[in-house]
């Protein structure tokens, strides 16, 4: 842990996850105005000392929604990871220590899922659950699923014939206690490595997916559908598309920091550098 | 590189594609609404969505309708657009030349760019040139397309004194200057998450060529630096970026799709947004097929060319 934070990548990436934790766990409690309520008088104005980061085309203040849409935005993020990731590391593991057939026929088919872009499988998957936050967050776990599964599998496998795992079987052990005890935890790494990394996509897919009106709906204050529903006013107001659009890009860069260091800190032929 | 290495990755594409096939046909299959009822309305009467549903063969067992669908394909058939009531293969045709152009443009751009930087920052490790290289990919892999497509928008094309026009598509063949004036910003768009990331990805392939034995024999021969660098890391490092940039052509794949739309480009991407809102099941499948197929081929291509760039993979 000290190996990650003396690290500058790993310091910043750390700072922002702990900026961003805190915003979706107080946001809604230190909101100046009710994000919701409209001040037809202040319309479109810029950054003043009432309303820090201005108001959008109703007269909305741009922080306080700023603050409440990072737990849609965030949390959408982490949670479909979780969900990808879970779903993977069963697929994967189970493929690993199967072998055989199955694993062949498991790896083929994920192969074929592996070649329709992301984003794409994304959109037909949303099509077909319906819109919505929670369709999407769905969605976005499936689309991760495959990749997921792949680096559950080779992480197995890289670790299927050390010492370790020989001694197991030596000595007699079960099957499962063998995957619980031995397998998972030292398989884990890079799939946690990976899933930090994948938090900072899927961000910005449900970002896109908000965008697109595929994913929250209004009036939620999740960031991408802030920057769809303010795009008329963009040219007399900027800020209104740029501020959640900035707020994207600086929640994905944090987790993209701190899983390039986790990553980092994992690989030892990497740390000496 | 041997036949026997051609052919076996030949078949393996041909493998991921039918399993594509068979995953698009079960995702459409299940699509939820009527593509009966969103082409005659929601008035219509049962007895009319029954018949049309019979003529356009819509009632039949998924089975059946897959393979059908599958042997017309191999033909080139795609089938007919529901929406459009035009071949599909008309339709995705031009859409698809139109997508090729744009990402053609960008990733043209981006290899340029991106490659050139990136071993640049890994030559220069530590110093200035290489921290503000970093720090600006590193941004630059947080920008969703939509982001910097909007940003793009409010810079270049505010409708006061517009740099560049904010949408809409010249093909080259009536205008190339009109072409080029119109595909900077989508290209740009498409363009700049990839370049960082294909910058950040090339940084870290070359720094490990150049922390390896040969290199470090090289330099002890009393090679010049120059020669070092020319001679020893940068063909080394040629064959990572083929592969770095020919996975990122899924996430181009993907990007397409956002910035077709907000910049009116007539691709597949707006088709294809176009083609779900109206549950119009041949294009999508069509689609889908398309870019998975373009996808599957471009790491083909990478593949050859990995291997007649580095001869250990050429006899693995």
């Amino acid at each position: 842990m000290s190996e990650l934070i003396r690290h500058p990548t790993g310091m910043v990436g750390a700072g922002l996850l702990s900026i961003i934790a805190l915003t979706v766990i107080l946001g809604p409690f230190i909101a100046p105005y009710d994000p919701q309520a409209f001040h037809p008088a202040v319309r479109l104005t810029g950054p003043s000392a009432a309303h820090w980061l201005g108001t959008d085309q109703f007269g909305r203040d741009i922080f306080s929604r700023l603050l409440t849409g990072a737990s849609p935005t965030i949390l959408f993020g982490v949670g479909a990871t979780a969900l990808g990731v879970l779903a993977g590391s069963i697929i994967g593991v189970t493929a690993a220590v199967a072998g055989g057939w199955v694993d062949s026929v498991i790896m083929r088919t994920l192969d074929g899922l592996l070649a329709v872009p992301d984003l794409l499988f994304t959109l037909l998957i949303v099509t077909i659950l319906g819109g919505g936050i929670g369709e999407a967050m769905l969605a976005v776990a499936v689309a991760f699923t495959p990749g997921m599964a792949r680096i559950a599998r080779s992480s197995v496998l890289s670790i299927r014939t050390r010492e370790y795992i020989l001694a197991a079987i030596a000595r007699d052990e079960s099957r499962a206690y063998i995957i619980v005890q031995e397998v998972i935890p030292n398989a884990i790494g890079p799939i946690i490595v990976e899933a930090t990394i994948r938090v900072s996509f899927a961000i910005m897919i449900g970002a896109t997916l908000g965008f697109l009106g595929l994913g929250a709906q209004p009036p939620s204050t999740e960031w991408g559908l802030m920057v769809a529903e303010a795009r008329q006013y963009m040219y007399r107001s900027p800020w209104v598309v740029a501020v959640p659009g900035i707020a994207i890009a600086v929640a994905a860069l944090g987790f993209n920091l701190f899983g390039d260091a986790l990553r980092d800190a994992f690989d030892p032929r990497r740390r000496r550098r | 590189m041997s036949p026997a290495y051609l052919l076996r990755r030949l078949l393996a594409v041909a493998l991921v594609l039918w399993i594509v096939t068979i995953a698009v046909f079960a995702i459409t299959m299940i699509l939820p609404g009527n593509a009966a009822i969103m082409i005659l309305g929601e008035y219509a009467t049962p007895d009319q969505v029954a018949a049309l549903e019979e003529r356009l063969g819509l009632n039949r067992p998924a089975a059946f309708q897959y393979f059908e669908w599958l042997f017309n394909l191999l033909q080139g058939d795609f089938g007919m657009s529901l929406r459009l009531s035009l071949p599909v293969s008309e339709v995705v045709g031009s859409a698809f030349r139109n997508s090729a152009m744009l990402a053609a443009t960008a990733l043209v751009t981006v290899t340029v760019v991106a490659v050139p930087i990136g071993m640049l920052a890994a030559v220069k490790r530590g110093t200035k040139a290489d921290l503000g290289i970093s720090l600006v990919a590193y941004v630059g892999t947080a920008m969703p397309e939509f982001v910097t497509a909007t940003l793009l928008l409010v810079i270049f094309a505010a409708p006061g004194n517009p740099l560049l026009p904010a949408g809409g598509f010249i093909p080259p063949g009536e205008s190339v200057a009109g072409f080029f004036n119109h595909v900077i910003l989508p290209a740009g768009a498409l363009g700049l998450i990839l370049t960082a990331h294909i910058a950040r990805q090339v940084r870290s392939e070359m720094s490990d060529v150049l922390a390896s034995d040969y290199i470090r024999a090289a330099r002890l021969k009393g090679l010049r630096e120059r020669r070092v660098i020319r001679g020893h890391a940068l063909p080394n490092s040629l064959a990572p970026a083929v592969a770095v940039i020919s996975l990122d052509v899924g996430y181009l794949l993907g990007g397409i799709i956002v910035v077709e739309e907000i910049f009116a480009w007539p691709g597949l991407g707006r088709l294809l947004i176009l083609a779900l809102e109206n549950r119009d099941l041949p294009v999508i499948q069509a689609i889908t097929l398309l870019l998975a197929m373009v996808y599957a081929l471009s790491n083909l291509l990478s593949d050859i060319v990995i291997a007649a760039l580095d001869p250990r993979v050429r006899y693995e």
